[in-house]
């Protein structure tokens, strides 16, 4: 059976002794999507990732790019494929121009010029002549991206390419992942940051402990989950009043000199109106933004896991 | 063919990116300097080892009394020293996974590493050998050199049989470099594997030296370290030197094809 979508993975197991790091995952992405592999930390991404990239032997299952397998086809399975798995890794002792150079010679040779093209991509031309070792994080992060380029793919891998970033460095790597896409490049990027998958992707697979809980747009998902909205007044007890009077409007709570509540969009924009009508000056009205435990939480029933608590307040602190 | 002389390429341009590299071959050559300073300054000499009496002689004979000492351990540690490390070392930084998702076969890469080892393996053992002739005639001259059949062999004749030494040398070195690249490949550990391998040799020698072993002495690893002297006798006894070619063969072709196949197969994960 071939599948000639960019990424076709079919029930891939991956155990380790006793544990399971994925769980018959099942992976489709479509030519032109920035697909979004989203989950937290621990969840089995990376080792999704690399058996797609043939760099580990799935316990069972099989995953395709472009039709190929990588079991079966070796390196011919990556024709057109390029990407990293838990941060590019180069040789610290050469530089980033010499890397650069190093695996254009392990896939096919390229001009001087084409590599400088991609440094200059990716703003590391000045540094092009250091040794790596003395490369930033964001800087091995870029050149990653670099060395992806240089085998001019048409399906991108990318494992949490803004993980460790300063805010500057993750704006910019977001930018650089749309302006690739917009050039026809298909992306599969894993993360765990859920607004990050929200503002670059417009596919997503969630998962956690290694399965595949969600997959779809991710717009659906958002939309489906309950949403909730909190609300800044001066006087928080009259507009408490407003709000229970108020058609479509639910599970009005004050709390700490702040309303909370639920309701959909249009009852929440005649709400304003009343509350202006009523002549309360808001300061505030914001729909609360569901973090990936919220989401979870939604989908799985309330089933939670310390771990799951341990990966939402390692994100909170980005 | 191409893609695995690319890789062997950059494999020996990132030997000698690396300290560890230029550690080895400093070692190889630094001990026959120093071997011959001490001799100059001393009176005595390594008069019970092969050519041990005829050193002061022509330089000629300390490349192989060198050889002698270094084979029980020093060769040995400075071969798998980088041999241990050439694919530890990029499972450890996470380069194998970087050069793994390009347009190389595995067995291409492998090739290439492979290759670059037994680069390496000889270019030590001639740099010691040919550092040892030349600090020893600046020393001592470049004469004669009497045979281990006790009799005259030329200059230029000997300087010949150096060279043929040397070659037949290297075989068992590569044997240990088998065995190193084997263990790099499987315990994804440097100094695992540069410990093991030279634990291998250490054995090979033990092996050699203990009551009992006769029978299988000549074809332990460390007996064919001694396979040179058959071309320092008149006439040549090539005796040792096929056994040596058969028996390295066997001693390099094992691990090297056992490191092949996991090779291919091996998952490559963060470690």
């Amino acid at each position: 059976m071939t599948d000639s979508r960019p990424v076709a993975a079919r029930g891939l197991v991956k155990r380790y002794g006793d544990l399971v790091a994925v769980d018959h995952v099942d992976l489709t992405v479509e030519k032109g999507d920035v697909f979004g592999y989203l989950g937290p930390n621990g969840a089995g991404k990376t080792t999704s990732l690399r058996m797609l990239l043939g760099l580990i032997r799935p316990t069972e299952g099989s995953a395709q790019l472009f039709g190929r397998d990588p079991l079966e086809d070796g390196a011919k399975a990556l024709d057109g494929v390029a990407g990293f798995v838990e941060g590019p890794r180069f040789y610290p002792y050469l530089s980033g121009m010499r890397n650069l150079k190093l695996l254009s010679d392990y896939d096919e040779p390229v001009s001087r010029s084409r590599i400088e093209e991609v440094l200059e991509l990716v703003e590391l031309r000045d540094r092009a002549k250091d040794k790596v070792g003395g490369y930033s994080h964001g800087m091995r992060q870029r050149l990653g991206i670099a060395a992806a380029l240089l085998r001019q793919p048409r399906l991108l891998l990318l494992d949490e390419p803004t993980t460790g970033l300063d805010p500057a460095g993750m704006r910019d790597m977001r930018d650089l992942v749309r302006r690739l896409a917009a050039e026809g490049i298909t992306i599969m990027l894993s993360s765990h940051l859920l607004y990050e998958v929200e503002e670059l992707c417009n596919r997503v697979a969630i998962v956690r402990k290694g399965r595949v809980i969600y997959e779809g747009q991710l717009r659906d998902l958002l939309d489906t989950a309950a949403s909730g909205y909190r609300l800044r007044v001066l006087e928080p007890e009259r507009a408490r009043v407003v709000l229970l009077a108020q058609n479509g409007i639910d599970d009005v709570r004050l709390d700490d000199q702040e309303l909370r509540f639920t309701g959909e969009e249009q009852a929440v924009a005649a709400l304003s109106v009343a509350l202006g009508k009523a002549g309360i000056g808001v300061t505030a009205l914001v729909p609360e933004t569901q973090s990936l435990e919220e989401l979870f939480l939604g989908m799985t029933g309330g089933e939670s896991s310390d771990h799951d608590r341990a990966a939402e307040s390692s994100e909170v602190a980005v | 063919m191409t893609g695995t002389l690319r890789v062997y390429r950059w494999e020996v341009a990132k030997l000698l990116a690396q300290k560890r590299t230029y550690l080895g071959l400093l070692t190889a050559v630094i001990v026959p300097i120093v071997f011959v300073v001490v001799l100059e300054l001393q009176t005595g000499g390594p008069n019970d080892v092969p050519l041990g009496r005829y050193i002061r002689q022509t330089g000629l004979a300390v490349p192989f009394v060198v050889l002698f000492f270094m084979s029980i351990w020093g060769l040995p540690l400075i071969t798998s020293l980088v041999a241990g490390d050439i694919v530890a070392a990029e499972s450890h930084n996470g380069t194998l996974k970087t050069i793994l998702t390009r347009s190389r076969e595995r067995g291409q890469v492998f090739a290439g590493k492979a290759l670059a080892t037994a680069t390496y393996t000889m270019a030590a053992v001639f740099a010691m050998g040919i550092t040892g002739l030349v600090a020893g005639s600046i020393a001592w001259g470049f004469h004669p050199l009497t045979s281990l059949s006790g009799t005259k062999v030329s200059a230029g004749h000997g300087f010949g049989l150096l060279l043929l030494s040397l070659l037949v040398y290297t075989l068992p070195l590569a044997g240990i470099a088998a065995f190193a690249l084997l263990l790099s490949t499987i315990t994804r550990n440097s100094a695992a594997s540069v410990v093991g391998a030279l634990m291998w040799a250490l054995l090979m020698q033990l092996l050699g030296v203990l009551p009992g072993t006769e029978a299988i002495r000549p074809y332990l690893l460390g007996t064919q370290f001694e396979a040179w002297h058959g071309f320092l006798r008149v006439p040549a006894d090539w005796v040792p030197v096929v056994r040596a070619l058969w028996v390295c063969t066997l001693y390099i072709a094992i691990p090297v094809i056992a490191a092949y196949l996991v090779f291919l197969r091996r998952d490559v994960a963060g470690d």
